[in-house]
């Protein structure tokens, strides 16, 4: 079975692996590079549990297919943090208790920056529609829509610190 | 009393901490069922039944098993033959069908080969003839005189020995004189109802990897219970418990669905006949089609009340829609009737057989859809006495030596305590917002004890491991700290909570029926217990002092010369653990038991909501949970199980159901069709813990996981009635039954 060089960049690093053309992006990420933080619920682009940032927006990585990440720039759950320094997303859903079971949180993680980095002050209905793309069955959301209300109000402290 | 309000002053339990295994599961290190992959791996894929019941006259597995990469193919006949007495008969023929298969989407063979892509290409390989047999898939069907057979092994339990049987359970529970109670009442009102399959729905797949060798299983998977998976995988391969080793992953969501098997024996028998580990993970349409979902039901309820609002009598019909297999669910729905007094109740109830996906536990089971119609039909006699839903409540609600339907005495239970706590809300004392109508409802859940074993070891610099075998569903490593940070009076920061595998740790019933805090919780706090004896033996030597004369206070040992207020200081915990070595070594307590006095569970719950009358849609505008938690360990992941069930519950009456077509194939396998809520579908959940402590459980704890899914159909139902004046009675409340039901009117 013939298998594509692709070549792309992952959470900031230069990156190669081999996939079979009909190897989604999510298969490549967990089974060739061992990012096992991307999940798969449902493998049809329903969930997000797959979520990840190419070139800055949100995809299901189970819709795509590894070699259309040829040059592309791709960012997982693995690449929020800097290090052991959480995201301000990261810390405020583990202080607000904003995962139970803790399958769909990278999907969730990788959404809300989508988020947050095209509108950084969302109201709440703009946070509900904006992670509707996102399945969890265990918080009924509140604590996952409070948390990010909360990490929004960091960022902007934090940005405004800056200037 | 509110959580807010506890006057028990501890130190830990009742604070917030960030959860122990949170960190792994922000940065994506987690490992859940499906993110294990061992050397050499293969992968395993089903062959599943393309019909709701049919005989397997023959499988063919030679093209399969020439396909590249196939290194074994398996069938039922891989498998021993159990006989049907067995109590994991129906698993292991769940599992794999055996000469018939009983319901669309049934595995009747498996693979595994190099890769997903040709473990599919092969499953879809196996030719297997099958002859077509009358399928039954309604209650209705199941239950008519004449009926086909949906399992011919099932005959009805508890029932003297007879012929094969659709039904499972028959159930009559009898108290008082109804028919008479009924002629007396100033109000009866009598209504029917019907609930379709719903699926628990967790986000994680069915996943697992076995490596087989020198006679055993090495399982790494996702369960609920990793000692369940044990003993049934090793029933359904016929080798002993110990031959079979079960380590636990993360797991990604359950909400009962994952209390049961389905891959691990036959990964095993794959692993075997291959001779390296294989992997098998569900698609979602897979779960969907081929994993438990909840039973469907069919309800009849009679309430008769006299005119000043006692409730006097229940005359109650319930029969539950179980799948293929055996199933207890009318006799547990008989069992969840218990919120009021009912001096005079008659409650008949079964459980039929259909030839749909077996069912499994889901959330409180049973207990949803029997809410669901008998607070419909309260909220319906309030409306008649022109009394307020709550005001009813309260002066029926069931208190302690009250009788539950299955005529057990209530102990101490918080029901009217959550009733007044509604009814004080700023919710309930607030009008509905513009154009939105109010319902409320409640539900119980009686939780259960179980065999729960923890060991608690201390580290030399005065740390310490707290090891369980109870899988985290959603919180539980950080309420087992709290716990022994409370009793031991150390840092919780300093306890290190572990999910141990079924070698490292005793024998531990599943993460079910709102458990784990409350049971093993309690083996946590007896193995702490045991370690403070220890412990203030330890000091008595260091101290020179005889050991009635040691205290344990605020995680130190105090005696008259330590800190006992003649001079010196107290020996805490790490000043004794550093000297284990000298005074006897390390210092271990393991406490197993069969956790008795589970403490019974009731919410209520309230909604706003508005319905399209155009559409009908049902938008909900405002929605508050309350709880009684016996005590709250952990506030946060408390309001997380009631925001969880309540939503749950909020899909359960207004989108979620399984749709088959005339000849029992799921047509909605997916979640784009199997729509559960989302983010913009919902408010924000208010949460109003009660704590009501449970005298069973050294904090007081009842547990919480369940209680709150049983509410909401009612809830939503009785504000759909207020809004538009039509009972829906038909679940779920989806856009074309309202609709239906409004130009009806």
């Amino acid at each position: 079975m013939s298998r594509t060089h692709i070549n792309c960049i992952v959470n900031g690093e230069p990156t190669d692996f081999l996939a079979a053309d009909a190897t989604s992006l999510l298969d490549a990420l967990r089974d060739e590079l061992g990012l096992i933080g991307t999940k798969e619920g449902c493998g049809t682009g329903d969930c997000g549990s797959c979520s990840v940032l190419v070139d800055g927006k949100l995809n299901c990585s189970c819709l795509i297919l590894a070699p259309e990440a040829e040059g592309r720039e791709i960012t997982t759950v693995e690449g929020i943090a800097d290090g052991d320094q959480l995201h301000p997303l990261q810390q405020t859903f583990l202080e607000g208790a904003a995962l139970q079971c803790g399958i769909c949180t990278p999907g969730f993680l990788v959404a809300a920056k989508a988020l947050l980095d095209a509108n950084p002050d969302p109201t709440e209905t703009e946070i509900r529609y904006g992670l509707a793309g996102n399945l969890c069955r265990c918080t009924g959301y509140d604590k996952i829509v409070r948390a990010v209300q909360e990490a929004a109000v960091q960022l902007n402290s934090t940005s405004k610190q800056g200037v | 009393m509110t959580a807010t309000e506890n006057p028990t002053n501890y130190k830990w339990v009742g604070t917030r901490p960030i959860r122990h295994d949170g960190f792994d599961k922000v940065v994506g290190k987690a490992r859940f069922g499906a993110d294990l992959n061992l050397p050499g791996q293969l992968h395993g894929a089903f062959v599943r039944s393309p019909h709701a019941h049919a005989r397997i006259v023959s499988i063919d597995t030679s093209a399969a098993e020439a396909m590249p990469g196939v290194k074994a193919v398996v069938t039922g006949d891989d498998f021993p033959a159990l006989d049907p007495t067995h109590p994991n008969y129906d698993t292991a023929v769940n599992c794999m069908a055996r000469g018939e298969a009983f319901y669309h989407g049934h595995a009747v063979a498996a693979v595994a080969a190099t890769t997903k892509a040709e473990a599919k290409a092969a499953a879809a390989a196996v030719e297997v003839e099958y002859e077509v047999l009358p399928a039954v898939l309604s209650i209705a069907d199941s239950m008519a005189d004449g009926a086909p057979l949906a399992n011919p092994n099932n005959h009805t339990k508890f029932a003297p020995p007879g012929d094969p049987s659709n039904l499972a359970t028959i159930t009559n529970l009898d108290r008082g004189d109804v028919d008479q109670a009924m002629a007396d009442a100033d109000v009866v009102v009598e209504m029917g109802f019907d609930c379709a399959h719903v699926h628990q729905g967790y986000i994680e797949p069915h996943a697992c990897v076995v490596d087989y060798g020198d006679g055993k299983a090495n399982v790494w998977c996702s369960s609920q219970g990793h000692f369940r998976v044990r003993s049934m995988t090793a029933d359904v391969l016929g080798v002993d418990n110990s031959k079979v080793k079960v380590v636990p992953a993360e797991i990604g969501g359950g909400f009962g669905g994952k209390t049961t098997i389905y891959l691990e024996p036959i990964a095993a028998k794959l692993s075997e006949k291959s001779g390296k580990p294989v992997k098998i993970t569900m698609t979602r349409e897979e779960v969907l089609r081929g994993s438990g979902p909840a039973p469907s039901a069919e309800l009849r309820i009679k309430i008769g009340a006299t005119k000043d609002g006692e409730l006097t009598a229940i005359d109650g019909w319930m029969a539950y829609g179980v799948g293929a297999f055996s199933d207890m669910a009318g006799l547990i729905g008989a069992m969840s009737v218990a919120s009021y007094k009912f001096p005079n109740l008659r409650m008949e109830t079964y459980t039929a057989l259909t030839n749909t996906p077996k069912s499994a536990a889901y959330r409180a089971p049973s207990a949803p859809h029997a809410a669901w119609a008998i607070e419909s039909v309260v909220d319906e006699v309030a409306t008649e006495l022109g009394m307020d839903p709550i005001d009813l409540r309260l002066k029926n609600a069931a208190v302690e030596g009250d009788l539950t339907a299955m005529g057990m005495p209530h102990p101490r239970v918080g029901l009217v305590e959550c009733l007044e706590a509604l009814k004080a809300s700023d919710h309930y004392q607030s009008e509905p917002a513009e154009g939105s109508s109010r319902g409320m409802a409640v539900g119980f859940w009686f939780n259960i004890g179980e065999e729960s074993s923890a060991t608690v070891n201390l580290n030399e610099d005065g740390t310490a491991n707290v090891i369980t075998g109870s899988p985290d569903i959603g919180g539980s490593r950080a309420s087992m700290a709290l716990m022994a940070a409370e009793t031991l009076g150390i840092d919780v920061y300093s306890i290190t909570p572990i999910v141990a595998d079924t070698e490292s740790v005793g024998f531990t019933d599943v993460t079910e029926g709102s458990r784990a805090t409350f049971a093993t919780g309690k083996a946590v706090v007896e193995a702490c217990e045991d370690l403070i004896e220890q412990l203030k033996a330890r000091a008595a030597t260091i101290m020179g002092v005889d050991v009635g004369e040691v205290a344990w206070v605020d995680g130190a040992a105090v005696s008259p010369g330590h800190g006992g207020g003649e001079g010196g200081d107290p020996l805490t915990l790490a000043q004794i653990t550093a000297q284990a070595k000298r005074t006897g070594g390390p210092l271990t307590a393991t406490a197993s038991l069969n956790a008795a006095g589970a403490g019974p569970s009731f919410a209520v719950h309230c909604a706003d909501l508005k319905v399209d009358e155009e559409t009908g849609e049902i938008e909900i505008v405002r929605y508050t949970a309350v709880q009684d938690a016996g005590t709250a360990i952990h506030p946060s992941y408390v309001e997380g199980q009631m925001q969880g069930g309540s939503v749950q519950g909020i899909g359960w009456a207004l989108n979620e159901e399984y749709i088959y077509n005339a000849d029992g194939a799921m047509e909605n396998a997916s979640f784009l069709d199997y729509r559960i809520p989302v983010a913009s579908d919902l408010p924000l959940i208010e949460t109003i813990i009660v704590e009501v402590p449970n005298p069973a459980h050294p904090y007081g704890v009842r547990g919480v996981g369940e209680t709150g899914i049983v509410p909401p159909m009612a809830t939503i139902g009785n504000a759909v009635k207020a809004a538009t004046g039509v009972r829906m009675t038909s679940l779920p409340m989806s856009p074309p039954k309202v609709l239906k039901r409004l130009n009806e009117r």
